[in-house]
Formats: C-alpha cells, structure tokens, sequence
C-alpha cells in the first residue's frame, strides 16, 4: 500500500521547539508567583502520627499555611489512571494518619518561597508510634500486620482483594489441565526468577500547578498522561464536582507510565481550594525516587513441561507481585505478567496456568512503567525457555522457530484472541540473519579473561486494553483549508501529536504542516483514555480515520447546498470538493467560510473509538556481550531487534521508541537496583545510586521492522511504545549465562553478583 | 549580595542571596531552557556555558559567575539551529527535557572540536543523560550534520 503522509518519517511538530529550548512544560508557562508546595514524609515505613506540633513551623516568615490529616477530605480514592471503575483499591487519603511507607506524606506545606518552605519543614515536630513494617513480599500474605487495617479500604472492582490478609489481587486463570500435561512431559523446568521496582526515571520530575480560573474553578496544569482521569481522581480526593476541575497539560518531559498515575496533582490542587491562591509542587529527584510510581517488583516461579526435541506443551506461572504500600495498578499489572508472556508459545502449547497474588507492603507503592508487568513475565518465561534449549542442547532460536505464536493461530492464553496480525517468524529470521546468529551464538575466548557471548529473547505486548480505552479525536476545517486536530491523548514525547495529524494529512489528502495540533485539556477535547496501555496509535489513531471520514460528511452538506447538487454526486479532492454532474468545484476555503455564514453544518466532526482486541505487537531482540571473568564486567557489543508493530506511522520515531526501550531494558537488566535497609528506607534516592546507562553503556543499537497488517488497527498499525523494553532483560541474561555458565534469575546482574557466583557454574 | 554578569550578552546587575545556584538565577532572569534533572549533578540537564566553558549551573553559585559571562541556549539559537534539526529529522529530541543541556554541551564540544569521531561524542556527552531516546538517534543527528559540513570522520 502506497501512502502520502503516513509510513513516512515526519519530524516531530514540537521538534525543533523542544531543541532549541523553548519554555513549554508545568514549570516554565505557570506564573512565578505561586505558592511553593512542599511535602513532610514520613521517616517511617509502619507508623501512627500521634502529635504534630505546628507553631514554631507557622512562625517562619513566607509560610502561608500548613495542613496534616485533620485538615482534609476523609473519602478514600486511587490515584492510578484507569476507567472507571477503578480495579486499583481505593486506598489512600490526602494526608492519612497512618503512614505506610518512608516517604508516605505526613503535612503539606505551602510558602512564598521554597526556602521558606523548608525552613518550616524542618520546625514541624511529629510524634510517631512506630509499628512493626511489612518489608518482605514474600511474608507480605496473612502477615499478623497489616498495611490497610482501615474499615473504608474498598475496591471499586472484584479483583481477589482483601485488605484484612495484605492482599490487593489475587486469581487464576488457566486452560486445559497443566499438571497432567506436565506429568507427561520428558522435561520439566522449575525456576524462580525476580525482579526489581525500577524507576522509569524521565527527566522531568513529577510537577503540577494549580489555580483558581476566572470562573473560580478549580484549573490544573500537570505533567501528565491522563487529564481525564486526572479530573476524576482529584473530583472524588476534594468532595467537589467535575465540572469545577479543569486539567491541562504542556508539553511533557517524560511519562513512560509514570505520569499515568497521578502521583502529585491533589496537593497543590488541596492548597488552592483552601487559599484561593495559585500553588505549584514539583518534585525533587528524590521525591521521585522515593515516592513515585515505579515498576511492581514481581516474583515468578515458572514451570514449563516440554519434550526432548524441543516441543513446548505446558506453562504453570506463578506471579508474586508487589504493590507497595498502596495498590495502584496492583491488580492490572500483574496480569500482563502471564498473559503477554504465555502467550509467545501458543505454537503446540496443551495447557496453562497462570496465578498471582499481589501483596501489600510498607514499601514505596508502585504503579505504571512501559510493560506494565509484561516485562517482568517475559524475562520470566522467556529465560526459562532459553534455560530449557540450553539443557536440551537446542538452539534457543530454533526452539522458539517450533514453539512461537504465528499468523492466524488463536492464543488461548491471550484471552482466545486470534493473532491477526503476527511476523514474529519473520522477525525472528530476520534478526538471525543481521545479526549473524550462527556464528555468534558459540561462546568465543577473547583472551586475557574475556569472552564473548550472545542471547536472544522474543516479546509481546499489546495494543490498548480491549473492552476499555476510548480514543477519540476532533477535527475542524479552518478558513484557508488547513485543519485542527483536538485530541484527549497525551504526547509525552512520543510524538503521538505528530503522527495523528500524519493520519489527518493522509485522510483529508493534505500536507502535515496543514493539521495542528492541540492536546489536551479536559475543558477541550474530546474524551479518551489517556496515553497508556500501547493505545494512542492503535486507538486514538483509528478514532482520527473516523472523525475525517465523518468530517467529510458534513462538507459534503454545506457543498452540496453551496454546488446545488446532492451529496452523492460529490467527489471530495485535496484543495476542495467537485460535483460529478456540473464538473464545479467549492474550494474548501469556500466551503469554510459558508460553513461560518447562515449554515447548520459545523465543519468539524468528533469521532470516538474502541477495540474488542488488543492485537499483540512483536518482537525479537539478540545480544553480544563481552564479559570479563575477573572482574564480572559486562559490555554490550551489540544489540540488534527486528519489531513487527504492524504499519510504522512514522518509521523515524518508531525506530527511537524501540532504541529508547532497550536502552531502559539494558538499565534494568544491568545497572538500575532498589535497595532498602532493614528499617524500609530505600537506598537509591538519586541518580547518584540509580545509575541510568549513559551513551557509553549501551554498545551499538541497531533495529528493523519486519511489517505484518493488522486489520482492525489505523492503517494497519499496532503499538510500539512498551514492547520495547521487555527483550533486553532476558537476553543478556541469557548472554551473560553462556559466558559463565551461571544464570542470574534476579535483576540487574551486576558484576559484583557475577563474580560472587562464580562457583556456581553448572 | 550584588552581582553583575553578563547574561546571552546582556549585562545583568542583581542582588541575590550568597546560596543562590547559577540554574535558579537564570532561570529567574528569563532563561527557561535550563532544567534542573536532578539534585546531584548527575544529569547534565542544566549545562550552561561560563565564559565559554560547559558548567552544570544546579552546582555552580550564581556569585561565582560575578564578572563572568553566562551563555545559555537563549543565547546560542542561531548556532544551534544549525545542527539540532538533523536530531530532529532523527526524531532523537523526544521529550524535549534534556535537549538544551545536551544542545550546548555539543555546541562546546564542536568548537573544541570540530570534527570529532563517533567515540569522541560519545565520551563529551557522557554526562548529558537522555531516558527517552537511547542515544543512537541523536549520534545519528550528529554524524550527520558533521557528514554534511564534509566531516573527515565518518562511521
């Protein structure tokens, strides 16, 4: 298929705004004047607030006003981004008395200035009864303490919760009977594999501004990818109707599911109420750190039944997760653990189980980071796969070439979909043969103590939670002929805007610089779900097909009066609409400027759009390191990734999504650690600890698409925005067990954790 | 206490307090392409040039620019606009977060040096983080700005 304006790499519309530095996020279009929020945390992870003296804090000059948990709203609510109703618990208060981690807000504090702020922070005087904390998951269920002991926890949705046994989620879901099947199996692999609450780390922290409109309503300018829900969270947190909330958000420095979860909105949005004033909280590094929204530290134990030539017939996968001290995305994260891990080896696969409990902890809550629990089953499965060639003594790429998902088989763990839309065979040949496979695979001496070593992992994701998001978008003619694109998604540097109004220009038949575009304001624009769950492209995409297509209808009304003629004799053309029967043409500045004099057609349309599916994109990613045997250094070479996400839009911005993923996948698997100590501090508070890999950490990058047409999605796209992060774990894993013989089931594999193990080669 | 530097050219004379870091002073006097990443100049966000030379101004005090000339991004829109559209053409800003700080440490990189190889901008941009990017693309942008100026070093 021929495309004008979509398959193309456009620049981004905010590119060379962005580059050249202009002012454009929270804190650089928000007046100066605002009060500065600042929040007191908790030095506790279990504790009970018993005194909180205030006089000598209210005495610093600049302080405006301090509030603990006597001063707020006693309703409880979530603050992760989803559709009503929520399948998080509605757990949390603004400021709760009890507080249940170290960092758990105890006052918020509002001040001229920040140094007066902390000035007051620092002379507030709280009396804690400290209580014994939930550190461990593992000891997290029928704990005799318990994280939400309160009588008002509720869960809006029946997830296997239970606030009494420290239990945000639990279930089972399953086909066929796994055990007997497994029974029968010549082969059977038992593993347990971990990993850690890593922080998605954007560079812009956490920030909102908040104040009072010229109408008195409460007006919201947040980092965020959820305006919406944004508005219905800080509606229920401040007991105040919807139509008083107005959410806005700039341009974003960074999201990747962060700022799917409103972490910091209703602080300063609750100062605002209080004071009138105008108010703006930004977090610090630490505060992010410490008290965001990282990724559910999962537990997995995998058993995987298989015969000796390799065919894979069963997948038992047990998923421990846990959510921290409030269940923010608890019970949905943990499902993608097994439903977009299993699901990769449908090929000959008899029966499944998949069950998980999530656990409540005194530990920093988690929440929303690009995978979404998918990538901590894949480095689960997937290394338990590549555990399973090794002993088998198979290529792992050929085990995969007999067990993988492929076009049109159904994915009976993948809630019965059928894969529509699947090149993972042909990402999978691709990828061996670029990156040369056959002759990297074998371990290979480099003297002086290094070897080189190479891995390979497959992902999956999906696009959009089927059955749920909404993707919508509006739009309108102008006077000249060029159009506005008012949408409700959120680009957070994605570029989402940008190849949106690509779709406009490839419908409307016009050039990209003749769409802009505006996003997104809950005052604005039409209702969506938000940018999260791989939905913008996919939904938010077909949403723009369908709103030309509608649009289209409603010039040809004003032509056709314009043109005397009836709509079916209109053909629409790039500059304007012809009739068949005359050969006349009203130009579409004609008709834009009808449409604004004695007319009753608006020349603008609004389409929404939702999927029943969420058709998985694809992806194969393949790993050379070199490791030192001394020191346990790794390297990366290389790392080469073939992905298959249906019709790349915009194929420059896909290609950096999928660099920009494994870049953070390589820093999960190899550097980016969460500690804590045994009092349930944590500590990696700073980029200082949490070391993000910088451009000498990553070796060479090198990814290709290999297309597949899914049907059902804008111009047959699919997602490509979280898939990415999920190969690099367990291929290096993978990699780095060819190297030394040892496998690492816990993440990252440090050089220290690979010199310690040395021993354990088998 | 009072200073007096020159700010993208400008002489700027104010009274600031002595713990005053050189970030919160020129983003007060209209200098928003300076972002604060983090707390311990780790990041590389906030890099601006003091006579001519890349500091992180989240650590430097702004008395310490007293007399001395500051450069931001605001300052540099020309030079920069010479190069940051091949990023663009990579799509390699993304957010948009780090790029002035990323912006000017290449700028002080190429007059230092002006034909570096791929390596040689991988070691001066070490210190400038990116979450979103990877890195690949912005090298790409670079390399080939450098190719289209006829760069000797090409990989």
């Amino acid at each position: 298929m021929k495309y004008k304006s979509v398959n193309k790499s456009v620049r981004k519309k905010d590119a060379m705004q962005l580059l050249l530095g202009k002012g454009v996020y929270v804190d650089d279009i928000t007046p100066s004047n605002a009060l500065v929020v600042k929040l007191l945390r908790s030095p506790h992870a279990n504790a009970m607030v018993q005194e909180i003296k205030l006089d000598a804090a209210l005495k610093v000059e600049g302080v405006e006003a301090i509030y603990t948990w006597q001063d707020v709203p006693q309703t409880r609510f979530a603050i992760a981004g989803q559709t009503y109703p929520e399948p998080s618990p509605y757990d949390r208060l603004i400021l709760d008395r009890h507080v249940r981690f170290v960092g758990d807000p105890v006052a918020i504090i509002a001040a001229d200035t920040e140094k007066a702020a902390e000035q007051a922070m620092k002379r507030i005087k709280v009396t804690y009864e400290i209580l014994p904390a939930v550190l461990d998951p593992r000891t997290a269920m029928d704990n005799p303490t318990l994280v939400h002991p309160e009588e008002d926890w509720f869960p809006p949705c029946a997830v296997g919760g239970d606030n009494k046994r420290n239990l945000v989620a639990s279930g089972t879901d399953l086909d066929g009977d796994v055990d007997a099947v497994l029974a029968d199996c010549e082969v059977v692999l038992e593993h347990t594999y971990h990993t850690k609450a890593c922080n998605q780390a954007m560079m812009e922290t956490f920030r909102t501004f908040t104040q009072l409109d010229r109408y008195g309503r409460l007006h919201v300018i947040s980092s965020t990818q959820i305006v919406f829900h944004c508005r219905r969270i800080l509606s229920r947190a401040l007991g105040i109707p919807k139509s008083q909330i107005r959410v806005e958000k700039p341009r974003i420095g960074g999201g990747f599911g962060a700022k799917q979860t409103a972490v910091c909105e209703v602080y300063p949005a609750f100062v605002t109420l209080k004071t009138g004033k105008p108010c703006e909280l930004i977090y610090t590094r630490e505060e992010s750190q410490i008290a965001g929204s990282p990724r559910h530290e999962m537990q997995m134990r995998v058993r995987i039944g298989a015969m000796k030539d390799g065919t894979i017939r069963a997948i038992d996968l047990h998923t421990l997760s846990n959510s921290g001290a409030y269940g923010e995305h608890g019970p949905t994260t943990v499902g993608l653990s097994g439903h977009k891990s299993i699901p990769l080896y449908s090929g000959n696969l008899e029966a499944y189980r998949f069950s998980y409990d999530v656990v409540y902890t005194n530990l920093q809550p988690a929440g929303a980071y690009r995978g979404y629990g998918a990538t901590q089953g894949i480095f689960a499965v997937e290394s338990a796969v590549n555990e399973l060639s090794e002993r088998l003594g198979l290529d792992p790429t050929v085990i995969r070439d007999k067990n993988m998902v492929r076009e049109g088989m159904v994915m009976p763990s993948y809630y019965g979909e059928t894969a529509n839309a699947c090149a993972l065979d042909r990402c999978m040949a691709r990828c061996r043969q670029i990156f040369d496979w056959d002759k990297r695979y074998p371990v290979r001496d480099m003297g002086g103590g290094k070897v080189r070593a190479a891995g390979v992992a497959m992902a999956m994701q999906g696009s959009s939670i089927s059955f749920v998001d909404v993707g919508s978008a509006t739009v309108r003619l102008s006077e000249d002929g060029t159009y506005n694109l008012i949408l409700g998604a959120a680009d957070m540097g994605t570029g989402c805007d940008t190849i949106l109004a690509q779709m406009v220009a490839e419908c409307m038949d016009c050039d990209v610089d003749d769409v802009a575009v505006f996003s997104a304001d809950t005052d604005v624009s039409p209702y969506d779900s938000g940018s999260y769950a791989s939905s913008t492209t996919y939904l938010t995409g077909k949403a723009v097909e369908k709103a030309c297509r509608q649009l289209k209808q409603q010039l040809f009304a004003i032509a056709a009066e314009m043109l005397g003629c009836s709509e079916s004799e209109l053909v629409f053309e790039p500059k304007g609409i012809r009739c068949l029967w005359t050969g006349q043409v009203a130009t579409l500045e004609q008709i834009a400027y009808k449409a604004q004099c004695f007319n009753t057609h608006p020349a603008e349309a609004t389409a929404a759009h939702t999927s029943e599916i969420s058709p998985p994109p694809f992806m194969v990613g393949m790993v050379e390191i070199e490791l030192d045997k001394e020191t346990g250094k790794v390297d990366i070479l290389d790392f080469m990734a073939v992905v298959d996400c249906g019709t790349p839009i915009n194929p420059a911005l896909a290609r950096i999504q999928a660099e920009g993923g494994i870049v953070q996948g390589i820093g999960m698997a190899l550097t980016e650690d969460i500690h804590y100590d045994s009092k349930g501090r944590p500590i990696e508070s700073s980029f200082m600890q949490y070391k993000l890999p910088t451009r000498l950490d990553m070796g060479k990058l090198r990814v290709e698409f290999e297309s597949s047409h899914e049907p059902t999605g804008p111009f047959g796209a699919k997602s490509i925005g979280e898939i990415v992060i999920n190969p690099p774990a367990p291929a290096i894993a993978h990699a780095i067990y060819r190297a030394t013989g040892v496998w690492h089931r816990e993440l990252p594999i440090t050089p220290e954790k690979i010199v310690m193990s040395k021993g354990n080669a088998e | 206490m009072e200073i007096e530097l020159k700010l993208n050219g400008k002489t700027v004379t104010d009274h600031i307090e002595a713990d005053t870091v050189l970030l919160d002073f020129v983003r007060a006097h209209g200098c928003l392409s300076v972002k604060r990443g983090c707390e311990t100049a780790n990041c590389g966000l906030c890099t601006v040039l003091l006579d001519g030379v890349p500091v992180l101004s989240c650590s430097t005090l702004a008395a310490r620019a007293n007399g001395r000339s500051v450069t931001t991004l605001e300052g540099l829109q020309e030079e920069a606009a010479d190069f940051v559209g091949f990023i663009a053409d990579q799509g390699a800003e993304q957010c948009g977060f780090c790029n002035p700080g990323f912006v000017m440490n290449t700028i002080a990189l190429l007059r230092e040096n002006p034909d570096p190889t791929d390596d040689e901008i991988r070691q001066y941009l070490a210190g400038n983080l990116c979450r979103c990017s990877g890195y690949e693309g912005q090298l790409r942008g670079i390399r080939n700005y450098l190719n289209s100026r006829g760069a000797r070093h090409e990989v």
